[in-house]
């Protein structure tokens, strides 16, 4: 029987909290096609989440040269994997680390990646995925024609979902030691180490509008009262007001947050590109014809500078 | 040192997007066509190694028909010595068909160090650069956004989530290059001039099966229209009403 190999990012020994995303999707689709889904994480992993998950089977890959990551060791190992499981289909998250990972091993296995999906769908047991492409302004349903798919998913289109708890086997793999061609040599943690933009639920974002560096001050404090983190559009981040990992659109960060609030960014085309898939956007503008409203689900047109403090007394 | 860039012709980022009435790609029709954002990055990186060292060569590469020789001038007028240009028919830009060329064509040739652009904003793939790195067995970082050479070494920064990777890499190495790794130089009058003479060899190259079919384009859903709550900090309460009681999001 073939299956579906599941690849579960982590951090310091935790399950990253995208994995219930892939897990997810994970599930339906080999309950959909009837094949086994594994799961593979790689290090010492806390695996009880898995169950939740509906994870009934899981593989643990360490030792070897696996304590640091290295995208070419990881690869191989990971095509070690699809090979011996009789995998068909790879699923893992469009992440840094995903996106780094899984074109190498689509360069192994012989596969281009259907890369960064919004939807999977079963088709007579071949799985096509739904891919935004030119910045969301279009998008493509693609199919692989060979006997391997390897899929990323963008983080946040995949809605976790728990399920019965079923017990999960874990197997322990020891990796062969590999030279790694480029490794990790070090992992700065940024200042703060706060959630990334990506993972975000909540975005309060400042854009054009609002003039300097300093000011972000009342974003922060409203972003730190929602549970949220700060963003910026890219004529902050030119004007050098926040760093480049702070933006948010085409030549930056892909965000689909619960709630994204827009503070004195106009809404080009661009910026758009970025955030038109949160779930609500709130946006503060004092240009009512600014196209930010054109995607806002509830404007207000006013000073960002009165109208932001007011809303961070009110909640 | 020698430098490699391979880049992408990509229609402007600005551009409208057309379904062609089959849903089976884009009406090409109306696009102006620029190096990739990210490219630009892979290609100001490489002058400034060449410029640091004194010496060698900036050469780019892509895959294409002959109209992409434009977009290569451009990436010449910035400063890049030459141009090579796999010139193919039609192939339906699958990713691991396109590293494949890439590759094979980069055999034939010496660097010290091969750059790309983190991905194109056209097909938002992020792929070809790191097969290629894979198909030829050489060190790769993707999406570096610092850069430091050394005596046959190359210590980079790569932005994750949360935090940076560094690493240290022997040359020759391929890199990919994010956005905040360096300032583009615009094409002074004198480098665009001087880029029309510059050699833009056409080679010929292997195009393998697609391991990928695309099916059907279709545009995403649009938002509902928004609405305006009000004006200034007294439409405050409305709104956080709306966001608790219509959104349900506080």
């Amino acid at each position: 029987m073939s299956s579906i190999l599941i690849y579960l990012e982590s951090h310091d020994g935790k399950l990253k909290s995208n994995a219930a995303e892939v897990a997810t999707a994970g599930r339906k689709l080999a309950t959909a096609q009837q094949k086994e889904l594994v799961a593979v994480v790689i290090g010492e992993v806390a695996t009880d989440e898995l169950g939740n998950w509906g994870i009934s089977r899981a593989i643990r890959l360490s030792g070897g040269n696996l304590a640091d990551y290295s995208g070419d060791v990881w690869a191989a190992e990971l095509a070690q994997l699809v090979s011996d499981q009789q995998a068909d289909t790879v699923l893992m998250m469009a992440s840094s680390q995903g996106r780094d990972l899984s074109p190498r091993l689509g360069a192994l296995t012989g596969v281009t990646v259907i890369a960064d999906v919004i939807s999977l769908e079963n088709q007579d047991g071949t799985t096509v995925g739904l891919r935004p492409v030119f910045a969301n302004k279009a998008q493509v349903l693609v199919r692989p024609t060979g006997e391997l798919a390897i899929f990323t998913l963008r983080p946040k289109a995949f809605t976790p979902e728990v399920v019965e708890a079923v017990a999960t086997t874990v197997e322990s793999r020891s990796a062969a030691a590999l030279d790694a061609l480029a490794i990790v040599r070090e992992l700065a943690v940024a200042a703060g180490a706060k959630i990334d933009l990506t993972e975000a639920d909540v975005i309060v974002s400042g854009g054009r509008g609002m003039g300097g560096s300093e000011k972000y001050d009342i974003l922060e404090q409203l972003a730190e009262k929602l549970g949220g983190v700060v963003g910026a559009s890219r004529a902050a981040v030119d004007a050098g007001w926040r760093p480049h990992s702070d933006q948010v659109g085409q030549t930056g960060k892909t965000v689909a947050p619960t709630l994204y609030i827009a503070c004195g960014i106009s809404g080009a085309i661009q910026h758009l590109a970025g955030m038109s898939s949160s779930r609500f956007i709130v946006a503060i503008n004092k240009d009512p014809e600014a196209p930010i409203f054109k995607v806002a689900d509830y404007g207000i047109v006013g000073n960002l500078f009165e109208v932001v403090p007011a809303l961070n007394s009110a909640i | 040192m020698k430098a490699i860039v391979c880049m992408k012709q990509v229609p402007d980022t600005e551009s409208r997007i057309t379904i062609n009435p089959e849903k089976t790609g884009v009406e090409q029709g109306d696009f102006s066509y620029i190096i990739g954002p990210y490219d630009e990055y892979a290609i100001e990186a490489a002058l400034q190694l060449k410029e640091a060292a004194g010496e060698g060569e900036v050469v780019l590469l892509s895959v294409g028909d002959p109209s992409i020789k434009s977009t290569l001038q451009k990436g010449m007028a910035m400063g890049a010595d030459r141009s090579v240009l796999i010139e193919v028919d039609s192939y339906n830009g699958d990713a691991l068909t396109t590293a494949r060329l890439l590759a094979a064509q980069l055999k034939t040739m010496e660097y010290d160090i091969i750059f790309f652009g983190k991905q194109a904003p056209d097909d938002n793939n992020a792929q070809v650069g790191p097969m290629v790195g894979q198909l030829l067995g050489l060190p790769t970082v993707t999406a570096i956004a610092a850069l430091e050479v050394q005596e046959g070494k190359a210590v980079v920064e790569r932005e994750v989530e949360g935090g940076r990777e560094v690493y240290e890499v022997t040359l020759p190495a391929l890199l990919t290059t994010e956005k905040g790794l360096n300032e583009p130089r615009y094409p002074s009058l004198k480098g665009i001039m001087q880029a029309k003479r510059k050699p833009v060899d056409l080679v010929s190259g292997e195009v393998a099966a697609a391991t990928t079919e695309q099916l059907t384009w279709s545009y995403p859903p649009s938002r509902a229209e928004g609405k305006i709550v009000g004006e200034g900090t007294a439409a405050v309460p409305e709104l956080v009403r709306l966001l608790k009681e219509e959104a349900k999001v506080l």
